[in-house]
């Protein structure tokens, strides 16, 4: 970055003399931008036709078609509806935390754009902190839920904000020690430190290092699905108990920018889990130019967020809501002492082989693709007792 | 350095002033006829009962008092963990592993001692 703020300054764009502070603040800035509003307000957008597709699927139903090509437009005609809503506001609700809010929620989506590693040159600040400073952030959604909750003056919304914020800040704990195994492993907390220590092949990868960090990436993913409020922990807006949980009160735009940070969020787990442990934007170095290669690694990025996406799309649409009590022994007394338990073993993993053992890694990953051998000779052979009907034509 | 952590506050400004835009926005395009009952909290349709600033159930508290101390001691984590591939690769593995354990230990007797105490449990058993 400094030399793109050097080089702008050297093409006297800012006139003859400007300051390197002024020129460096409005290239941030313009980039933050660029990034938000080009990848993230689309991405949250679009990402909610493409659920409500996914799950219309798994239930054997169409989804959404009209608007535009596939219904792909519906997320503009819904933006466009609730921006035409009439905003109210309670009149015995807390007026200034009521508008306070969506702000400190939609702060909570924006920020951890500002260390996401799109490919090894795209990325708007590479922190040597990234990994802490992307957990941090991400954690101000509780704050900002639980004043949803409380200022609407709501027995709905008071429920469903405490009750998100119990679950968010319990989760927190095994989210944050499933983290470690992989700073234990790199000795660095830069969000590009720890892609680069990873290859481009699966074998290569943190999620197939050793036996721990395979289990603390399936922690970390329940407990970022626990944080993000989805199925099957999405007690805080159960609809079918609490009405709409935090945001009964809401309306118009107040009420996207929830369901957009909501929304949104899922891009951020897939990053997270794609940085940490599915090996990022790593590609094989098949060209020495530099544009072709970051094109690649963006969309190798993509794509292997959109599959994690998808995961948690998939488990969406088929499991049931859990009970509070269940939730809660499953985070300390299941998902705590595992990420401990994992946590030493790492360590213990590592102090024995510092540069990582060649040899688990194949057989790791050996071993998932047999995992995956297994799951789908089962699906089909329970497709095919339940002699179920699929239609499988994707263009309606 | 502090030209990376001027990202975030870039971004920062650039949400607010996007969030009161579109807020803006909203304003000119939508309509605004409140009136008395149209602001009333919602509970499916009845009149509400008294206010929904009461007392709410205590685990709650317990919940966020356990998670204040585990999560002060995660963030204590995040310098050993940091520098710890550095330690075992300067040949002090066994003090560093020992250093790491001992860190551990003490967190883990905390969530012993909550366990033991029942207070994990959502519905807590009173000792006859």
């Amino acid at each position: 970055m400094e030399t793109l703020i050097n080089n702008l300054i050297a093409s006297g764009l800012f006139g003859a003399k400007p300051s390197f502070d002024v020129v460096a603040a409005i290239v941030e800035f313009v980039a933050g931008a660029v990034v938000f509003l080009v990848v993230a307000m689309p991405f949250a957008g679009v990402v909610t036709w493409l659920e409500r597709r996914v799950w219309a699927r798994i239930q054997s139903r169409v989804g959404p078609n009209r608007v535009g090509p596939q219904g792909f437009l519906q997320w503009l005609a819904d933006g466009l509806k609730n921006i035409c809503k009439e905003d109210l506001i309670p009149a015995e609700a807390d007026a200034p935390l009521f508008k306070l809010a969506p702000y400190l929620v939609m702060l909570a989506f924006i920020l951890p754009w500002s260390v996401m590693p799109f490919s090894s040159s795209l990325i708007l600040a590479d922190l040597n902190v990234g990994v802490l400073f992307f957990t941090s952030v991400t954690a101000l959604t509780v704050v900002g839920v639980l004043m949803a909750g409380w200022a609407s003056n709501d027995k709905w919304s008071l429920i469903g904000g405490i009750r998100s914020a119990a679950q968010i800040v319990s989760y927190e704990i095994p989210a944050g020690l499933s983290i470690f195994p992989v700073v234990l492993m790199t000795g660095t907390l830069s969000m590009q430190g720890i892609i680069q220590a990873q290859g481009w092949a699966p074998q290569h990868w943190f999620v197939f290092a050793n036996p721990f960090t395979f289990i603390a990436a399936n922690v970390l993913f329940v407990s970022a699905l626990a944080e993000g409020n989805r199925t099957p922990f999405d007690l805080p807006e159960a609809e079918s108990e609490l009405v709409a949980g935090f945001a009964t009160e809401y309306s118009g735009m107040r009420y996207t920018f929830f369901f957009m940070a909501e929304w949104g969020n899922l891009f951020l787990i897939g990053a997270l889990m794609t940085t940490l442990f599915l090996g990022g934007w790593r590609f094989p170095h098949v060209s020495d130019n530099v544009v072709v290669m970051n094109i690649l690694e963006l969309i190798t990025f993509n794509v292997k967020v959109l599959a994690v996406v998808f995961v948690s799309m998939w488990i969406r649409g088929t499991l049931p809501r859990v009970r509070i009590d269940q939730l809660m022994t499953l985070c300390w007394k299941y998902l705590v002492p595992i990420s401990f338990a994992d946590m030493i073993g790492t360590a213990v993993w590592v102090a024995i082989w510092p540069d990582g053992n060649a040899f688990m890694g194949y057989l790791m990953f050996a071993g998932g693709l047999a995992v995956l051998a297994v799951f789908v000779r089962r699906v089909v052979y329970y497709v095919r007792r339940s002699r179920m009907e699929l239609y499988f034509r994707p263009g309606i | 350095m502090y030209l990376h952590f001027g990202v975030p506050l870039a971004l920062t400004v650039f949400g607010v002033l996007l969030i009161a835009a579109m807020f803006g926005l909203q304003k000119l395009l939508s309509p605004n006829n409140p009136y008395q009952r149209k602001l009333t909290p919602y509970e499916c349709g009845e009149p509400p009962t008294g206010r929904a600033w009461i007392n709410f159930n205590v685990r709650f508290y317990l919940i966020a008092l356990i998670f204040v101390v585990f999560e002060v001691e995660v963030a204590f984590i995040y310098p050993i963990a940091a520098v710890y591939l550095n330690w075992v690769r300067s040949g002090q593995r066994l003090y560093a592993l020992a250093e790491i354990l001992i860190f551990l230990l003490i967190l883990f007797v905390g969530l012993i001692y909550v366990w033991v105490k029942h207070d994990l449990e959502w519905v807590k058993k009173v000792p006859e």
